[in-house]
């Protein structure tokens, strides 16, 4: 362990390590989110409880509550993705926040001091919060590392580390479904090695207290000593489906057959893909999940997909409800406080 | 200029030599233990009471950043880094900008070199042209111009083919080739040691095979060639029993580590420390252990500082994104100490490990204080706290993940050729 850091020696270890504490206020309150890692179970009931109140929301014609008027949301995108950033910004409008989007390639800041300068530039916008993705392992953290003291960082990805959000939103459409974790099993199935959502997703159902959390593929998509996450590993997609109440699918990059982890799509569809069959094995009322977008045909058979069982739009739909709360809850926190005292 | 060493604890592995006596220097030789030679008055006498005496460090690795990126350091920052820390005697691997491939690059160094405090620096001359891994260097013309030995530094070689050939052409001149055991296909992208940190925080990983496969290659084409190998910076439990067993098979290998591997683990990267990005990267608990023992046991001859000095904008980055290395030369005799402290081995051998052990890999008549070598040591005082976030730091890299750790020892002199070329002002 290392003595605690005054403000100099700070400045001298810009990537040292972080308390774990970096996620909250001294108050205890949420003030960026990175990862589900340090977040108690208590946590995470809190952001789906408000996530609640959001799915309400949402329905109505008039969709806009001003918990963050005023309150200016920078979506910072360092790798393409129109689907998250959409229910980002969606989440940060319907809260009555200005929102900005910007695109940055990576090509552009791949030495990290233009990364650091233009996350500079940007804060002297006076930005409230930047919801970062990025494809490093540990941008999220860097960035928060960075930033003024008024500005929150939330994680929308950063390489194959976290993707909090997605997996809170995962807990949520399971919540909805089936109650209480601790009698769950759960299987996520397909590429865990690359997988920043499946990394988040099985912190969360740990911290939940689910019953078992099983992941499933082939040994070059598992990574090395993946049972300390605290999973069950199986090749064998018939043995790992059996009896179980949630089935996550997870998206195969097509980069991966170039690298020798998979033969074709087709041998990957043959052995791991979801097909009505698989389903079959799976308790008679389990669900599926995909975090989108799908590659049908290749992880998931279109039956299954479009499937009764399926409850992938709704989760895209929760989304935004869970994006709202974790928003509220950073920016809006003094906001919340105001309106509950 | 004649000096008198007073009461010391002179420990010197190459005598098996430690006990409390004077030591006399003049003409920059030491010249007589115990006992004055005759008609020997001093110019300057130092009070070595309660300190340690030994040959001053040997380090087989320290990257200058000279030529080519001095805005990480330069020879002159460098050697006098070295110099606070004990060092007096380096070699700097050859990927410079541009690398040391011909001899006017080793005659730039030297010469630097020469201008600074008094370090003395041994570059070691390119494998191959540009370090590219296609064609060999002009090892002869390099030796002449004073290579100390053939070195690929982290770069690959095209093929084994290659490195066979690069092998015998080197033993043809009598050379010493410093190779690191990587396996570049292996080790891919990666950026940490794969295992549960890096599954856990989603970092791409090298794999312990990168180090074995190259071993097993590295060791083959020994046996093959003949060669004189020199493996650079193990960092596996496995790889260095290996070694040990090609040893005891009679092959002619010799091997380092850097002394990072032997206090960090993997579990120091968590939460993204990119002051802990190395490569080799840090590895498990266990892998520490064998490399201790390994060093401890003599297969591992040299404790090295794997010396890279960054600028601070280096380690500004996503983790990935970051330059990997840190700067160590004045952590080298602290750490090595430390070894002792841990009971890892004991004092006279610790010191071997930075003086004789890695000058005999060089094959150079240093890392000893026999009467008749170059007065190349420094004066230790065992006592002393070494708080380095607290006292000045010397090199121009600051990226060092022990600045805030505390050690027990700190060097007090350094001298080379008889000449102090650094004294640690008294505590205020």
């Amino acid at each position: 362990m290392t003595a605690p850091e005054t403000a100099a020696t700070a400045a001298e270890r810009p990537s040292g390590p972080l308390p774990p504490s970096m996620q909250f206020t001294p108050e205890g309150r949420l003030r960026h989110l990175l990862t589900i890692e340090g977040l108690s179970p208590e946590r995470i009931t809190e952001i789906l409880d408000t996530a609640e109140s959001f799915v309400g929301t949402n329905a109505q014609t008039v969709k806009k509550v001003p918990l963050l008027r005023g309150k200016t949301v920078m979506n910072l995108f360092f790798e393409a993705s129109t689907r998250t950033r959409t229910t980002f910004e969606l989440a940060a409008k319907r809260l009555s926040a200005d929102v900005l989007n910007i695109n940055i390639s990576t090509s552009s800041t791949v030495k990290g001091e233009s990364l650091l300068d233009t996350l500079r530039n940007l804060q002297a916008m006076y930005v409230d919060m930047f919801v970062v993705r990025h494809a490093d392992s540990g941008a999220a953290h860097f960035i928060a590392r960075h930033v003024a003291p008024h500005v929150s960082v939330l994680n929308a990805g950063d390489g194959r580390h976290a993707h909090p959000t997605q997996a809170l939103l995962d807990m949520f459409t399971i919540r909805r479904h089936k109650g209480d974790f601790s009698r769950l099993k759960v299987a996520i199935v397909g590429d865990i090695l690359h997988s920043r959502v499946a990394r988040s997703q099985i912190q969360a159902l740990n911290l939940l207290g689910t019953g078992e959390v099983r992941v499933i593929g082939p040994k070059t998509l598992l990574p090395a000593h993946v049972e300390d996450l605290g999973v069950r590993p199986f090749h064998d997609i018939r043995t790992g489906l059996k009896d179980v109440d949630v089935i996550i699918m997870l998206r195969l990059q097509r980069e991966r057959m170039d690298s020798g982890l998979l033969p074709s799509e087709h041998e990957f569809f043959q052995l791991w893909g979801l097909n009505e069959e698989r389903l079959a094995l799976a308790a008679p009322d389990a669900i599926v999940m995909h975090p989108g977008p799908a590659n049908r045909g290749v992880e998931i058979d279109s039956r299954v997909a479009d499937g009764p069982r399926s409850v992938i739009l709704e989760q895209v739909t929760y989304g935004i409800a869970v994006r709202m709360a974790v928003m509220s809850l950073i920016v809006g926190a003094s906001v919340n406080q105001g309106a509950a005292q | 200029m004649r000096l008198l060493i007073e009461q010391g604890r002179v420990v010197d592995p190459a005598q098996g030599l430690d006990r409390v006596t004077d030591l006399f220097i003049q003409g920059g030789e030491v010249v007589a233990l115990d006992t004055p030679p005759e008609g020997f008055t001093p110019d300057r006498r130092i009070d070595a009471r309660g300190h340690l005496v030994l040959p001053g460090l040997v380090d087989l690795a320290a990257r200058l950043r000279e030529p080519g990126d001095e805005n990480k350091a330069t020879i002159a920052s460098e050697t006098r880094a070295a110099a606070s820390g004990g060092i007096t005697t380096l070699v700097c691997p050859p990927d410079t900008h541009p690398p040391v491939d011909s001899p006017a690059q080793i005659e730039l160094i030297h010469r630097r070199a020469k201008q600074a405090c008094g370090v003395r620096v041994h570059p070691l001359g390119a494998l191959t042209a540009g370090l590219e891994g296609r064609q060999l260097s002009d090892m002869a013309a390099l030796k002449r111009a004073g290579a100390v030995g053939m070195s690929q530094a982290l770069h690959p070689v095209e093929s084994p083919m290659l490195l066979r050939r690069a092998l015998e052409y080197a033993a043809s001149h009598d050379l010493t080739v410093f190779l690191h055991p990587i396996d570049h296909a292996l080790a891919g992208a990666g950026c940490v040691h794969e295992g549960r940190v890096a599954t856990r925080l989603g970092l791409p990983g090298i794999p312990e095979a990168a180090e074995t496969a190259a071993l097993g290659l590295l060791l083959a084409l020994a046996a093959q060639t003949g060669a004189r190998i020199h493996l650079c910076r193990l960092s596996t439990a496995r790889g260095a029993a290996l070694v040990a067993r090609a040893a005891a098979d009679g092959l002619a290998v010799t091997a380092d580590v850097c002394a990072h591997q032997l206090f960090l683990t993997e579990a120091d990267v968590e939460d993204f420390n990119a002051l802990c990005h190395v490569l080799p990267p840090l590895r498990t608990r266990a892998d520490r252990d064998g490399l201790r023992r390994a060093v401890a046991e003599g297969h591992i001859q040299a404790i090295c500082s794997d010396h890279q000095p960054h600028e601070a904008d280096a380690k500004l980055a996503p983790f990935p994104a970051t330059e990997a290395g840190l700067s160590a030369l004045e952590t080298l005799l602290p750490l090595t100490l430390r070894l002792v402290e841990e009971g890892v081995l004991p004092l006279l051998e610790a010191v071997r490990r930075i003086t004789r052990g890695p000058a005999d890999i060089l094959g150079m008549p240093l890392g000893t204080l026999a009467p008749g070598t170059r007065a190349d040591l420094i004066l230790v005082d065992p006592q002393r706290p070494y708080a380095p976030a607290a006292e000045r730091w010397y090199s121009a890299g600051h990226n060092s993940p022990f600045l805030h750790w505390r050690f027990q020892g700190r060097v007090t002199h350094t001298l080379s050729g008889g000449r102090v070329i650094h004294e640690t002002a008294g505590r205020e």
